[in-house]
């Protein structure tokens, strides 16, 4: 059972109470119209698919009900931080002071 | 109104007093969405205060409000007050934006008592049940089954389940209490 911390209940919870929700800090076209077809294949289904570290996001679905982000190694499976929605993605600095 | 309950006239006293489950009897439950910066309001329409923060439980007079989620509340009250509560907070609305919708028909509570309370949760429930704050309530997945469970006392749990999920949640726990009193 995989542990994971959820940033609005701040508390641990079972993995059992989390859905995944895809790779994070996608940003949907600001002017769909002016948006050509290739940017919208690359919005729709282009997602990166990285060996190690990855930024996606989860939902506290059976929780607090809420989508927050969280950086993940997709080796060991770990889970190096998460954070509120809405919040810019950690920097190198940071994600090495989640790790130690 | 519906008053139907779905484990009415069960119960489970439990061998040698080490836990026992019992339907609680019927009341009012409300699921209650507001900008956290207008609790104050929220709270003096309720007529105590609501926990700022998730996991958070205040109770009293029959009361219980928990905190679920960044901007959502579980309320339960007597059966009796479910009409006061509806138009004081109608009345809020005029000032105050939320949503505070009747869940009563929904869900039914069980209460886990005794001093293997924790033990028998413990056994279908993924967290830490005994790290748990007294005190405290968290909406979670026992059996793969949602619940809210609300941490009452040291030794007294309440669930609340939908209806529709409350006789395999009973029947389960019930085998539980039955391993625990067999000592298996
Ligand atoms: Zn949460």
């Amino acid at each position: 059972m995989l542990l994971i911390r959820c940033p609005y209940c701040e508390a641990e919870r079972p993995e059992v109470e989390f859905t995944y929700g895809g790779q994070a800090h996608i940003a949907r076209p600001q002017n769909p119209s002016a948006t050509t077809d290739d940017e919208w294949r690359d919005f729709l289904y282009i997602r990166a698919n990285p060996r190690g570290i990855h930024y996606e996001r989860w939902r506290h679905m059976h929780g607090c009900g809420r989508f927050f982000n969280a950086v993940r190694d997709t080796v060991t499976d770990k889970f190096v931080m998460t954070y509120k929605a809405g919040l810019p993605r950690p920097d190198q600095a940071e994600l090495e002071a989640a790790r130690s | 109104m519906q008053t139907h309950h779905p484990l009415a006239g069960r119960a489970l006293p439990g061998a040698q007093g080490r836990v026992s489950i019992r339907p609680v009897e019927d009341c009012t439950r409300f699921i209650l969405r507001i900008d956290p910066q207008n609790l104050g309001a929220a709270s003096s329409v309720w007529g105590a205060n609501l926990p700022p923060t998730i996991g958070g439980l205040v109770s009293g007079s029959g009361r219980i409000a928990t905190c679920i989620g960044p901007d959502e509340w579980y309320l339960i009250a007597p059966l009796t007050e479910q009409d006061a509560i509806e138009s004081a907070f109608a009345a809020l609305y005029a000032t105050t934006i939320h949503s505070l919708v009747d869940v009563s028909h929904r869900e039914v509570g069980i209460a886990v008592d005794g001093p293997d309370a924790v033990l028998a949760l413990q056994a279908s429930i993924a967290f830490d049940i005994a790290a748990m704050l007294v005190g405290s309530g968290c909406r979670t997945i026992i059996d793969r089954v949602q619940i809210i469970l609300l941490r009452e006392g040291q030794d007294s749990f309440r669930v609340e389940v939908w209806n529709s999920f409350s006789d395999h949640v009973w029947n389960l726990l019930a085998g539980i209490c039955r391993e625990i009193e067999l000592g298996v």
